[in-house]
């Protein structure tokens, strides 16, 4: 099992992001991608989720284009971005429940994903009366509460307190112990160890190189 | 198939947990078809000549305004994000949407309609037809909207470009539910009318989908 992409680039409103980026994840491994703000790190991470496109370039799994058959690509990833895709009505347990259960999540699987982040006895708050650390402690949730190889982590450690932060860190371990993967974008220091760091300013190009790689 | 059944009821879920986005529209339908005789006066035969148009043309604006709820909340909060990135293609997310949409909005005014058609004492040979062509026309009215509604998105001041974009689309539908109703009242056949928007039906069944994924995508990049 091994998730790489080769010759990326992408282009967001008529700028180059980045170009001729290359990475790879294998089980066990965690990628931090780093860089500063607008260098790239949210846009290369919804390239990996598959919300967008390269505009160059290819996405692989085990050697099989991603791009072959994108709803198998999503049956194996998590995807916590900025956006906490929570509803204001709906309670704590519902919220998760939503997405759990369309990732194939168990009840126990659920239980045990809102004790992991700190939300048991939150159960039945609705979503609108949340602080935005709970917020986001509910939206991680999501990872623990169903199974998926890849995980892909926008800065998941805003607005988080320290044991909040601790246990993320926890949960990424587990999940590296039991062979999965994590793609982390972020600014700060996570206290991940053994990671492999890939800076998106590397990348950086200019203007005039992207269209070479186009024929 | 168990993705399509998860999603219709979590769409369920929010739209009875904010039942009162609903209940607007159906006020507004009837709010709507109870100020044209003040307008045009209350002379029997003639509200009883405008009834089967009168519902129509109320029912469709009273739909209009329930396509900005569609998408766009699950846009800005993310949750589209996440439905596109389920298990289930996009396609059936758009199915699924479009159905909701129809138990949520469309069967509430195909409920309400008989009452409207009471108010405009609709001869009783009308309201067979009045009741079927509603049955066919709502929902093809729903699949219709998800277009607009994925084409908006993310658009300012995306309700007026969506009403452009939806109304001329919908406009068969009017002419031929309007028309089936006037057909019975008439003593005519109707079925010819019926099987036309059924044909717009499975039409849209078929086309939307993908045509409201592909917006939903370009939306999300």
């Amino acid at each position: 099992m091994r998730f790489f992409g080769e010759n990326l680039s992408c282009v967001r409103g008529e700028r180059l992001v980045f170009s001729r980026l290359e990475f790879a994840v294998d089980p066990g491994t965690a990628l931090v991608l780093t860089g500063s703000n607008g260098s790239g790190k949210t846009s290369l991470l919804r390239v990996m989720a598959g919300l967008t496109r390269p505009t160059i370039g290819q996405l692989s799994w085990d050697d099989g284009p991603v791009n072959d058959d994108p709803e198998r690509h999503h049956n194996r990833l998590h995807y916590v971005g900025h956006l906490d895709a929570l509803k204001p009505v709906l309670s704590v347990r519902e919220n998760l429940e939503t997405w759990a259960r369309l990732h194939g999540g168990t009840d126990k699987k659920i239980a045990l994903a809102l004790k992991k982040l700190r939300l048991k006895g939150f159960e039945n708050i609705p979503g609108r009366y949340l602080s935005a650390g709970q917020r986001r402690r509910l939206s991680l949730a999501r990872l623990a509460a169903s199974d998926a190889p890849l995980w892909l982590l926008d800065e998941p450690t805003i607005a988080l307190d320290a044991a909040s932060v601790d246990a993320v860190r926890a949960l990424i371990a587990e999940h590296r112990a039991e062979g999965g993967m994590a793609v982390i974008a972020t600014n700060v220091d996570l206290g991940i160890v053994d990671t492999t760091s890939l800076n998106l300013l590397d990348f950086a190009a200019a203007e005039e190189d992207i269209w070479e790689g186009v024929t | 198939m168990n993705a399509l059944v998860l999603i219709l009821r979590r769409e369920m879920r929010l739209a009875l947990r904010q039942i009162g986005d609903s209940a607007i529209i159906v006020l507004f339908f009837v709010l709507a078809a109870v100020l044209f005789p003040f307008g045009v006066g209350p002379e029997p035969n003639m509200l009883a000549r405008m009834a089967p148009g009168v519902v129509w043309v109320t029912a469709l604006l009273a739909a209009m305004l329930s396509f900005d709820r569609l998408f766009t909340p699950d846009f800005e909060d993310g949750s589209l994000e996440q439905l596109a990135l389920g298990p289930a293609p996009l396609e059936m997310v758009a199915l699924a949407k479009a159905a909701a949409h129809w138990l949520t909005t469309g069967l509430p005014l195909m409920i309400a309609a008989p009452l409207i058609a009471v108010l405009y004492r609709l001869p009783e040979a009308g309201y067979g037809a009045l009741m079927t062509t509603m049955a066919l026309g709502t929902p093809t009215i729903s699949l219709i909207g998800t277009v607009g509604a994925a084409l908006t998105l993310g658009s300012r001041r995306g309700g007026v470009l969506l009403s452009l974009l939806v109304i001329p689309l919908i406009v068969p539908v009017l002419i031929f539910g309007a028309a089936a109703i006037d057909a019975a009242i008439g003593g005519f056949p109707v079925h010819q009318h019926l099987m036309l928007m059924g044909g717009f039906l499975l039409g849209a069944l078929v086309l939307t989908p993908l045509a409201t994924a592909a917006a939903l995508r370009q939306a999300l990049e």
